[in-house]
């Protein structure tokens, strides 16, 4: 876990107890992510953790439940079919050739027989399809859920958690750990089916057949029970080390190939090669620990498997020799036995797979269970049409855990203005900047557009309402079209293209391979950090909001890019409110207000030109900057 | 779309793409030797126990022989606990040589990515490269350890079980090696097709990852802007893609897993026909009919096994291809033969000798929209600041001098050495780099800052973080040794490039390459990171990327790039009196505060 210096303010808000769950007040500080990188789990956090992921496992699986019950009355159908092989060779054996070497001999046992087998075999199959076929439906329908269901929600978890929790081990949760349950679907589900359907009946078969034979082949059960016992508690923690340990692989990997110019120009490689190296050894031992357990209960069911067969086969024979048994009924009771204890195998393993993913669902449930600092309103009030932009911020408290960064702020921000924030690093610009486009709530106090409080408008509508831009200007996969869309999807591509000429982006992007249907994913797509910051720039225009947040949006532009940006500024601020971070003096020159803040208060506020002429802060740094330009 | 280079088509539906494991499983070839043993014995020891019952049948039950037994039963006994051993011998060498293959195989996947050049990562998405490292190696450790051991296991018990047939009553054994043609001809199409299938089953991982990927990363401009909706709505294509692409992986699985549990069992059917007739023709006794349907059970699960096997083989075979893109993607940027250290002094001249970058005849410029021409020298001790509007080739200049990419026309030289008859580690030691986007890693200030130099002392990373106005880390909670958060998110965007600063500048370099170092200061910093830092150029050669007039100044001379020449050269003072295109890019802003006057 990262200790950085600004921790999250709000981040695992407590729900309401689960009554479901049992220690949930001595593991209430376990909610979400917390318990997560805990080395030690005692076991009552254990069963908290584990009662989480089953819970988790059952939502998904309940909207299947018809399903899974028609899947398994298919595979007991099919078994049955299955099972009649032997069967039915047995019956061959006992009684079709005895028939046939009778005097008159008599084919129609054999025939009868055959075709049984014939028939028993097209069933098995035909179901085995039906069953394969709708167990994948099942399990990729589950999958489907499960990913909409997280990348939701991680989309929907504030700032403050990405913060915290870094992308690369939010994307191990989003991507190998819903890989793992994949797994599980992909040769559990089926084999799980399949082997329970096997062994009830075939125990049934087993019983039935011969009811004391049968109970000397369940002598094996307890035995197998007392493994089942230790498998579960030991492999629990194992699997639980390899989620984080992959993990670990998976932030290494995606920060090194985020960084990767970085990397090659300072040599990291080589000390790379060895952390990587290190948390991959880590990985191997974490997975090996788990394979082990395994390696130990498959062999282990095995040799119970064969000591109760040679029991059988003993028992069996001298009851033959006594003229008990049929020769025919012992030797389909030993190959029933065979298929008994092979699929108790396959029940190990898909128990296996089960331990894996459990763990994996342990971590999924965990980020599904955060929740949202900044949540959505429970009875959202609607904003006056049109929204006039007036923001408010109301005797506004805030800070990064325990640190004050706005101690007290009042502010009025008129319907209309653009006011632009100067200060030093770390005096709260964008803190103030971040209050208003509701990436956090403060901790007192209020902050309101047009009279209604941020925390009591619906997402969607704040969102159409307040736009931030910040210098970062990320792209996403697709063309630059797609990119500059990106801030309102409905636009056309006129409307696009109009964005782009708007804010001096055209010539740049007519200038690429293929215009505005370049990818920026592609070779001959890449654009410099301006560039990106143009695009940035379109989005936010083509969004047209009624408040404009700019977060040092325009710091790697050229000179004549950014004269284009503050000319396209100038008209689209005219009738909409904006609050302007900037280091470019320039750019605060076309600010209506200036207000210079100093630890999260505000030192100065008056109008460019009256702050120039006076002698505070403002005047010397315009003086410094003026100084500075040609 | 992301990239998703399409496999070559003849690799396609081909198993030989296992060989490319050979390398990874040679060193553990003891323990590969022993699996395989391993499972071949305990597969063996399983025949003993019907061959043991039909002793039983045929020996004491009929003779009524109860002393009889007690041998057999031992035996069969015996067996079954060898069996259980070599079980647990197989997964105890499989774990070891398995899992020792896979880390292999992801070191080695891992540190080729990181030597490949820059230019080959502009055209991948992460997403795919992660997806190849994390699932595909997965996917080829559970082959090593379990699907490959099994096929040819399994393979073999099939083959002997097939000579012990053949033996006991040919004719029967004749009929059970015919029933094998249909079941080869349907196996080889289906496994095909189920080849090509995986393959893109596995590609859509990779998309999917790529967007988990921009989704997160990005997960500022999607709040920004109130797109969560949209981001969803793009995974969701993908997701429900993968689901239906994984649906039809699974038809065609069925139909394998069909053709294979079909098979052995309407061989049983044929054989009991078959055995039947035989008996009562005299040729066979019940016994040996009891004997050779037993032995044909013994196939039962290897033949039905088979299916799924091949079919995780034909998955191996396309996650190897996957891999296999990777490693033998050319390492373009890499040392000559025989280049051994050069002398380069600090500061050290610095000259671009008819460079030219892009790729002419394949289509137009692949990297950047610019094709570079220049020619410069910057003397021992110079710095020169590169002016040009966006696009015009300086953040490609820059990477040419550490070689992030190699000029494809004329030479880049130090001291008169062409870089590339320097080692790769000499050049970028003696370079040093901060781009244009302050890269920060999830470990301690410190870290961050030494990355080019480990073994830096204290006092030089104080002097570094006082040339670059870093002096905020002092304040952090642990001070140097807080451990930033993955790319220095929870830095502000100056306190992330002023660390970049203090990284380049550590340990004195004899080249200095700033891509507009000083953008997201504000200008109170600006000024003083100015300053410190005339004092560190003026002791090395550097090389500045400016977009605006205060960081020109920090150069001695200036160089105009336009459409990827080189237009103009000389002193700030001289080209902005001299060239009009300079001063339209430099000295626009005090034009644009006269426009905002004249406006209001």
């Amino acid at each position: 876990m990262t200790s950085s210096g600004t921790a999250a303010p709000v981040t695992t808000a407590s729900g309401a107890p689960d009554p479901v769950v049992g220690p949930v007040d001595v593991h209430a500080d376990w909610r979400g992510v917390a318990g997560e990188d805990a080395e030690e789990v005692s076991a009552s956090g254990s069963s908290f953790l584990r009662g989480r992921s089953r819970r988790l496992l059952g939502e998904l699986l309940r909207p299947h439940r018809r399903a899974l019950w028609a899947l398994l009355c298919v595979i007991l159908v099919q078994n049955a079919a299955w099972l009649a092989g032997p069967l039915l060779v047995g019956i061959g054996i006992d009684h079709a050739v005895p028939a046939l070497l009778a005097e008159p001999a008599d084919p129609w046992p054999l025939v009868w027989t055959t075709a049984a087998m014939v028939a028993a075999a097209a069933l098995d199959t035909g179901l085995r399809y039906v069953f394969l076929v709708g167990s994948g439906r099942v399990g990729q329908a589950v999958l489907l859920a499960l990913r909409r269901r997280v990348f939701r929600h991680v989309q929907q978890l504030p700032l403050a958690f990405h913060e915290r929790y870094t992308s690369g081990k939010t994307i191990s949760r989003l991507t190998s750990d819903v890989e793992a349950l994949a797994e599980l679907v992909d040769e559990g589900l089926d084999g799980l089916l399949t082997a329970l359907s096997s062994v009830l009946a075939i125990g049934v078969v087993l019983l039935v057949l011969d009811l004391p034979l049968g109970l000397v082949a369940l002598l094996g059960f307890p035995l197998l029970l007392v493994l089942g016992r230790w498998f579960q508690r030991r492999s629990t923690v194992a699997y639980r080390r390899t989620r984080q340990t992959i993990a670990a692989l998976i932030v290494q990997f995606t920060e090194t190939f985020g960084g990767i110019r970085a990397v090659q120009a300072f040599r990291r490689e080589p000390r790379n090669d060895e952390l990587h190296a290190a948390l991959n050894e880590e990985n191997r031992r974490a997975q090996h620990e788990a394979f082990w357990l395994i390696a130990v209960v498959v062999p282990a069911v095995t040799m119970i498997g064969n000591l109760v067969t040679v029991a059988v086969l003993g028992y069996g024979a001298l009851r033959v020799m006594d003229g008990d048994l049929a020769v025919g009924v012992l030797v389909s009771f030993l190959l029933y036995l065979r298929r008994f204890f092979d699929p108790l195998q396959d029940i190990a393993m898909f128990y296996n797979s089960y331990q894996s993913a459990g763990a994996a669902l342990e971590k999924l449930s965990g980020v599904l269970e955060e929740r949202s600092g900044v949540p959505d309103p429970v009875d959202p009030q609607p904003l006056p049409h049109p929204v006039s932009g007036e923001v408010v911020f109301d005797d506004v408290r805030f800070g990064y855990g325990g640190a004050p960064v706005l101690p007290r702020l009042d502010l009025v921000v008129p319907a209309g203005q653009t006011v632009a924030l100067v200060g030093a690093t770390g005096a709260g610009k964008s803190t103030l900047a971040r209050l208003t486009a509701r990436f956090y709530d403060p901790v007192e106090g209020q902050v309101r557009l047009d009279g209604v409080p941020l925390d009591r408008i619906a997402d969607a509508d704040l969102r159409r309402a307040v736009v931030m831009v910040t210098q970062e200007g990320f792209l996403f996969s697709g063309s630059i079209a797609d990119n500059i869309a990106f801030g309102r999807p409905t636009a056309t591509r006129a409307e696009v293209e109009e964005a782009a000429r708007a804010i001096g982006a055209d010539a740049f992007v007519q200038a690429l391979p293929e215009g505005y249907d370049t990818d920026v994913a592609q070779r001959g797509g890449r654009l410099s950090a301006g560039q990106r910051q143009l695009v940035g720039f379109a989005r936010a225009f083509l969004a047209d909001p009624a408040v404009l947040v700019l977060d040092e949006a325009t710091s790697s532009l050229d000179v004549p890019s950014e004269v284009l940006v503050q000319r396209a500024l100038q008209t689209l601020l005219a009738d909409r409110t904006a609050i302007i971070i900037a280091h470019r003096l320039s750019t605060v020159e076309i600010a209506d207000r200036v207000l210079v803040m100093e630890a999260g208060r505000v030192v100065e506020d008056g109008s460019p030109a009256e702050l120039v002429a006076g002698t505070g802060r403002f005047a010397d740094l315009h003086r410094a900057w003026a100084d500075s330009l040609v | 779309m992301t990239e998703t280079p399409p496999a070559p088509a003849a690799d396609r539906g081909r198993l030989s793409s296992l060989t490319r494991l050979w390398p990874f499983a040679r060193p553990y070839r003891g323990l590969v030797a022993l699996t395989f043993v391993g499972a071949l014995l305990a597969t063996l020891t399983q025949l003993v126990i019907p061959l043991v019952t039909e002793a039983v049948v045929d020996g004491p039950i009929a003779d009524g022989d109860r002393a009889g037994l007690v041998p057999l039963l031992a035996l069969a006994l015996g067996f079954g606990i060898a069996e259980a051993a070599l079980f647990f011998l197989r997964r105890w060498a499989m774990n070891i040589s398995s899992l020792q293959i896979e880390r292999d195989l992801r070191d080695t996947l891992y540190q080729r990515l990181q030597r490949l050049p820059i230019a080959f990562h502009e055209g991948w998405s992460s997403g795919q490269l992660l997806s190849r490292a994390t699932s595909d190696v997965s996917t080829i450790r559970r082959f090593v350890g379990f699907g490959g051991v099994f096929l040819v296991v399994n393979l073999v018990t099939c083959v002997v079980v097939g000579a012990l047939l053949l033996l006991t009553c040919w004719p029967l054994g004749v009929a059970v090696l015919v029933t094998t043609v249909p079941l080869t001809f349907f196996g080889v199409r289906w496994e095909g097709r189920y080849n090509a299938q995986s393959r893109q089953v596995q590609d859509q991982y990779g998309d999917l990852a790529t967007d988990v990927e921009e989704a997160v990363q990005g997960i500022r401009v999607v709040k920004s802007l109130g797109r969560s909706g949209l981001v969803f709505s793009r995974y969701d294509r993908k997701a429900v893609r993968l689901r239906r692409l994984e649906l039809e992986k699974v038809r065609t699985l069925a139909l394998i897993w069909c053709l294979f549990e079909f098979h052995p069992q309407i061989t049983l059917a044929v054989l009991l026909v078959g055995g039947a007739l035989a008996v009562s023709s005299g040729a066979l006794t019940v016994g040996g009919l009891v004997g050779f349907i037993a032995l044909f059970t013994v196939l039962l699960w290897p033949i039905l096994s088979l299916g799924f096997l091949l079919a995780q083989a034909q998955e191996t075979a396309s996650a190897c291809d996957r891999i296999g893109e990777l490693l033998d993607a050319p390492l373009t940027v890499t040392d000559r033969p025989g280049v051994r250290p050069q002398p380069v002094g600090t500061p050290a001249r610095l000259r671009f000798e008819h460079v030219r970058f892009g790729f002419p005849g394949a289509g137009g410029p692949v990297l950047t929209d610019v094709d570079l021409d220049v020619d410069l020298d910057v003397a021992p001790g110079e710095t020169v600041a590169l002016v040009g509007a966006t696009g015009s080739g300086k953040t490609t200049m820059t990477a040419l001098v550490a070689r992030l990419l190699d000029v494809t026309g004329g030479r880049v030289t130090l001291d008169g050495h062409d870089i590339r008859d320097l080692p790769l580690v000499q050049l970028r030691t003696v370079v040093a780099t901060a781009f244009e986007e302050a890269t920060l890693f999830s470990m301690s200030v410190r870290e961050n800052v030494t990355l080019g130099r480990p073994d830096a002392g204290d006092d030089q990373v104080a002097e570094a973080l006082r040339v670059a106005q870093a002096d905020f880390v002092h304040d952090l909670p642990w001070g140097l040794d807080t451990r930033i958060g993955e790319q220095g998110l929870s830095l502000s965007g100056g306190q992330r490039q002023r660390l970049a600063l203090a990284r380049a500048v550590l340990g004195r370099p004899s080249v200095l390459v700033l891509d507009d170092p000083l953008s997201a200061l504000d200008v109170h910093t600006e000024a003083l990171v100015e300053q410190a830092l005339r004092d560190v150029l003026a002791q090395t050669t550097a090389l500045v990327v400016a977009h605006r007039a205060s960081t020109v100044l920090l150069a001695d001379r200036v160089a105009l790039l336009e459409g990827g020449r080189i237009t103009a050269v000389g002193r700030h003072t001289d080209l902005l009196a001299e060239v009009p295109a300079y001063r339209a890019l430099l000295s626009s802003d005090s034009e644009l505060a006269g426009t905002a006057e004249r406006d209001r």
